[in-house]
């Protein structure tokens, strides 16, 4: 718990030091709604393209701060280090999912009222899709550090994380479409199959987190 | 057992925690080989150190001596051989001697974007010290960067930065200490400074590479010459080894 701590403290401090993630994905996000709104010349949205929207621009976003997530680990000797003292190194995980789970709710905080604000008509659907977004933050999260350690290790790292991190992501994006969809309906929110669609999701997020913290001793070993 | 040394008074350490390797060795190694893909870098290493002494490993750029110090700590596996580092088989029971090992290699494993203070605090809290601020503090004094504990680590000179990875080396009072070239970016008056902390004087067991092979055999009990190939030109005492005969190895004339 202590390692846990101390890892999850030190991101937090750095990134609020140097904002070398966050400002980037808010950007990137609130660029996206911009293209989209022009893109689509829509000045509303409900239903399945109101989430994939939404939800394409979370994923996009994410994968700037996972491609991110382990630069200071690997470049500054943090694998190392790590290695070198006496801790269970899942801890390291956990503090990534939960750094990143952080990021991308500080991301949501800014998104969801530009979205709202370009794209919805009725945002009484928010307060429950901010539930899902949290589940799909988890899956974001404990699928990403597990790639993002992968491709620390990899010299084709800013092409490896995308291309195996995405196809992982698939089931992901799919239960979260199916949950935000009803949600986001035109007169307002219906919970027609939500909770189906939340249980999935949060089985991917179980599934995935076991994995990762199971294996992730074995992703460090030279 | 060794009578506590000062650095691991000064942590608060029992050195009746950290027991050598079951013959009294705190490094065993037979055999030991490392390959990177294909291409061999170490080939049939056999050493053996006990507690509390000092070996040296010389050898020209590229024989492996800094592939051999980050196998000793834990950090890389070896391909065939077997090595037994503070009683711990490795890589199998790595975890055991993780913690008792102080690595100071070519990079100073301090985050840039934290202070000097933070940088080693996070250090001192994965190793569980107890009152890190405090052993901080006596460490950046002995060192002279007490001034610099709140500057980013990014912003310090190279000297600067390598007698912080001194402090962060030897935070955790290790029992083991593996040195890549510790005089790195040091001027003599530095070299002096960090003596203390990592040389002889610290009294724990050391492996120490380096290209300054008369200072280097003459602050050492053993010796370990490594050719360009890889390969073991020497291995024994200290003494047996002459400046000369080392300088031949670099030469490749041994």
């Amino acid at each position: 718990m202590s390692a846990f701590r101390t890892i999850l403290g030190k991101d937090l401090r750095v990134e609020l030091r140097t904002l070398q993630s966050l400002p980037a994905m808010a950007l990137f996000a609130v660029t996206t709604f911009v293209v989209f709104r022009f893109g689509l010349d829509r000045t509303s949205l409900e239903g399945s393209l109101a989430a994939g929207v939404l939800l394409v621009t979370v994923l996009f976003a994410a994968l700037l701060a996972i491609n991110r997530l382990f630069v200071a680990e690997r470049d500054e000797g943090g694998f190392d280090a790590m290695r070198l003292a006496p801790i269970d190194l899942s801890a390291l995980f956990a503090a990534k999912v939960v750094a990143l789970f952080v990021y991308l709710l500080v991301l949501e905080v800014v998104a969801l009222p530009v979205f709202a604000a370009f794209f919805l008509d009725d945002a009484t659907g928010l307060l429950p899709l901010a539930g899902v977004l949290a589940l799909v933050n988890l899956g974001l999260a404990g699928t990403g550090a597990v790639v993002s350690t992968v491709g620390a290790h990899s010299r084709a790292r800013d092409l490896l994380t995308p291309l195996i991190l995405l196809p992982l992501l698939v089931p992901l994006m799919i239960a979260a479409g199916g949950a935000a969809e009803p949600l986001l309906a035109a007169g307002g929110p219906s919970y027609d199959e939500v909770g189906k669609w939340v249980g999935t999701l949060a089985l991917y997020d179980l599934t995935f987190l076991l994995v990762g913290y199971a294996v992730y001793d074995f992703l460090l070993e030279d | 057992m060794p009578a506590p040394t000062a650095v691991q008074r000064a942590a608060g350490v029992d050195p009746a925690s950290v027991p050598a390797g079951e013959s009294g060795a705190a490094i065993e190694a037979r055999a030991l080989r490392r390959d990177f893909g294909d291409e061999p870098v170490l080939r049939d290493v056999s050493l053996t150190l006990e507690a509390g002494a000092t070996l040296v490993v010389l050898g020209p750029n590229g024989a492996g001596k800094s592939t051999l110090l980050r196998m000793l700590a834990t950090l890389l596996r070896p391909t065939a051989g077997e090595l037994r580092v503070l009683g711990a088989e490795l890589p199998r029971r790595a975890w055991r001697a993780r913690g008792r090992i102080g690595y100071l290699g070519h990079d100073p494993l301090l985050y840039r974007d934290l202070t000097l203070s933070e940088a080693l605090t996070f250090h001192a809290r994965l190793h569980t010290l107890e009152d890190p601020g405090a052993r901080i503090a006596e460490l950046l004094d002995a060192v002279g960067l007490a001034r610099r504990r709140g500057q980013l680590v990014r912003t310090l000179s190279a000297g600067q930065l390598q007698r912080a990875a001194v402090c962060r080396c030897v935070l955790h009072a290790p029992s083991l200490l593996l040195l890549d070239e510790p005089g790195a970016h040091l001027d003599p008056a530095a070299v002096e400074t960090v003596e203390p902390l990592i040389g002889r004087a610290a009294g724990v067991t050391r492996v120490v590479v380096t290209h300054d092979f008369e200072g280097g055999l003459a602050a050492a009990d053993r010796a370990l010459a490594l050719r360009a190939n890889g390969t073991v030109a020497y291995e024994g005492d200290a003494a047996g080894l002459s400046p000369g005969d080392a300088r031949s190895i670099y030469t490749g004339r041994a």
